[in-house]
């Protein structure tokens, strides 16, 4: 008895390691590594890609277009401070589009876990036969070759100074002046949304939230919300942001009337930087699905580590009938030009007939 | 056993209440905000301090001894006046507009009493540029107020209340209004435009406040692009890639600037 307990120990130990691994799915792992088919291929790079093991992602790639390892990380782990940065791989699927004896298409729709909720990404992957295993042949990422340069910067920027009194009229200033130029409450198969446009009127920037209160007929209350981050909160003097409120579960016919409430405060801002919205058309994107698509240029010499689109769609009355919001997962390098894509429903988008697009930004404080 | 004192008196100034009668009694002074007990001795003048009268309104002395009460009402004046709040709304407002500029002010005494008697109250404006100019009004139930319009010339209003030796100052700013005659020019390179507006003023010739977002829209064979830049020293800018004809286009809030097209259209 004495002697077989260390070997009974040594069973039941790796017993519990082996059930560890499985639950971990390392059996998944390994077999989605066995990289004897293409969607083998996909699916073993993008377990990598989870687990951020750059250097066996990267060795699993097939090479022949001269990828560099530092640009695949780059693209993948994101870089300056970008949302991708704070963003994981939290699933994929993988489907096959076309297969031949050596070349595959495979496309992925990898859901990330980031700091502002999930992203979708969907990629098409080439995959091609090496011998005996598939390898993804990852694209070469097209990362903005900006020259050298010099950029002026006048940063301009507002501070509120001076301490607030207690005694009456003496240590007040106004809040900025905000107007909502628009509102209009769409009903969609599992929601009502409020839709519209607010506008700083003042000469100050102003930090403002929407709010709306849905009333019931009796005029009673029937829900309260706010717009959380489908605004820009930060409006310089005559600048215009869309707003979205949703309020899920609900139908048109339960309400009455809406009252909406803005709250502006006078916050110290910066006037930078300056990101122009260019090329802009509605098409499709590769699921058939309507798109508003365009391409992000920074216009300052200060990289912007989040950027957040967000679009007011306009009917040919002139209303405000969809806005969408979107978060590029790449920071705005000057100068650097950086796609963006945000949908739109298709029968949204058949009554489409203006838009307007602004960029809503973060950039880290620096040292 | 009685109890005799002025009809009435000024906030913070003593008196006296004459007693009559004899013994020891106690006294008790009802005000709108204090209240005072002690023992008198009956027959003999009370004084009252100041400090027990300082919040004017409806007084009453009570005496009460072993045979019953008495009592007698006076009412506390507020004395002369020696404080303001002055309040003056918005503290920003566009030039050039009517009766936008609201000032009030209320007049109190050291005991933060309203004085309701009708008091001059002198308000002074000046502005850089402009000859100061002064309004005195009397107050009614311890208010006096004005409405006047924005000059046409954007810079500090300094508007100063004054009572006596007691001086209120508030500063308004007056801003620019909405741009007038917006135009931008463009200078083209091969493959983008450069974009800058004249300085931008408003309908009087105030420049409109640096920071102010105006907004270029460019439509090409690319698509329409746009950017919201904000004035900078006068005047905005914005650069676009441009791709074969463009036709561009500027706006600042509600006001719509030129057109400009590029690639030979007129």
């Amino acid at each position: 008895m004495r002697r077989s307990l260390p070997f009974v120990i040594a069973l039941v130990t790796a017993a519990l390691v082996a059930a560890g691994w499985w639950q971990a799915g390392g059996y998944r792992l390994r077999a989605e590594r066995a990289a004897g088919t293409a969607e083998q291929a996909v699916r073993a790079l993008m377990a990598d890609i989870q687990a951020h093991n750059w250097s066996d992602a990267y060795a699993s790639l097939d090479h022949a277009n001269g990828l560099q390892e530092s640009d695949f990380i780059r693209e993948v782990a994101g870089a300056d401070g970008s949302l991708r940065t704070y963003s994981v791989l939290q699933s994929f699927e993988v489907w096959p589009l076309h297969a031949d004896a050596n070349h595959s298409t495979q496309r992925v729709r990898m859901n990330w876990s980031s700091a502002v909720g999930s992203l979708d990404e969907l990629r098409d992957l080439s995959v091609v036969r090496d011998g005996s295993v598939w390898r993804v042949l990852w694209a070469k990422p097209d990362f903005p070759n900006v020259p050298l340069q010099v950029l002026p910067v006048n940063y301009l920027r507002w501070d509120v100074v001076g301490h607030r009194s207690d005694d009456w009229g003496a240590g007040s200033v106004d809040s900025p002046r905000v107007r909502i130029t628009s509102m209009n409450a769409v009903e969609r198969p599992d929601r009502v949304l409020i839709l519209g446009e607010i506008e700083n009127e003042d000469t100050v920037p102003a930090y403002l939230n929407v709010n709306a209160t849905l009333l019931k007929p009796d005029g009673s209350s029937l829900e309260e919300q706010d717009s959380f981050d489908a605004i820009s909160h930060r409006l310089l003097p005559k600048e215009v942001s869309p707003y979205r409120i949703d309020f899920p579960g609900l139908r048109l016919s339960q309400l009455k009337s809406v009252r909406m409430d803005v709250r502006a405060l006078l916050v110290p801002a910066s006037a930078d930087p300056v990101i122009s919205v260019e090329n802009q058309t509605i098409d499709k994107d590769a699921l058939g699905r309507k798109i508003l698509k365009g391409v992000l240029v920074n216009q300052s010499g200060q990289t912007a580590n989040i950027a957040q689109v967000l679009a007011a769609f306009y009917d040919s009355s002139g209303k405000v009938i969809w806005v969408v919001d979107g978060y590029l997962d790449q920071a705005l390098l000057p100068q650097a030009p950086v796609p963006f894509a945000v949908s739109i429903p298709d029968d949204v988008a058949a009554r489409v007939q203006s838009y307007h697009v602004v960029v809503n930004h973060y950039t880290a404080p620096t040292a | 056993m009685g109890l005799r004192a002025p009809s009435t008196v000024s906030a913070g100034s003593s008196f006296s209440i004459t007693t009559t009668g004899s013994g020891p009694a106690t006294f008790y002074l009802l005000g709108p905000s204090h209240v005072v007990k002690q023992t008198i001795q009956l027959g003999q003048d009370l004084p009252i301090s100041g400090s027990d009268v300082g919040a004017s309104g409806s007084y009453q002395a009570v005496a009460c001894d072993s045979v019953g009460c008495t009592s007698t009402a006076f009412y506390v004046l507020p004395s002369s006046p020696a404080r303001l709040s002055f309040l003056v709304h918005p503290s920003r407002v566009p030039v050039s507009a009517g009766n936008a500029i609201n000032a009030t002010a209320l007049v109190y005494d050291r005991f933060d009493n309203t004085v309701l008697a009708p008091t001059p109250v002198k308000f002074q404006f000046s502005s850089s540029g402009a000859a100061p100019y002064t309004r005195s009004l009397a107050t009614a139930r311890g208010i006096a107020w004005l409405q006047l319009g924005s000059s046409s010339k954007q810079g500090p209003l300094q508007v100063v209340a004054s009572v006596g030796e007691t001086a209120e100052p508030r500063v308004i700013q007056q801003v620019a209004s909405e741009a007038c005659g917006l135009r931008m020019q463009a200078a083209s390179s091969s493959r983008s435009v450069t974009l800058q507006t004249d300085p931008i003023r408003d309908c009087s010739g105030n420049p409109v406040p640096d920071g102010t977002v105006v907004s270029f829209t460019m439509i090409d064979d690319a698509g329409r692009s746009t950017v919201d830049t904000p004035i900078k020293k006068g005047v905005a800018r914005a650069q676009f890639a441009v791709s074969g004809r463009a036709r561009i286009s500027v706006a600042c809030g509600v006001v719509l600037g030129n057109e400009i097209s590029i690639g030979g259209e007129p």
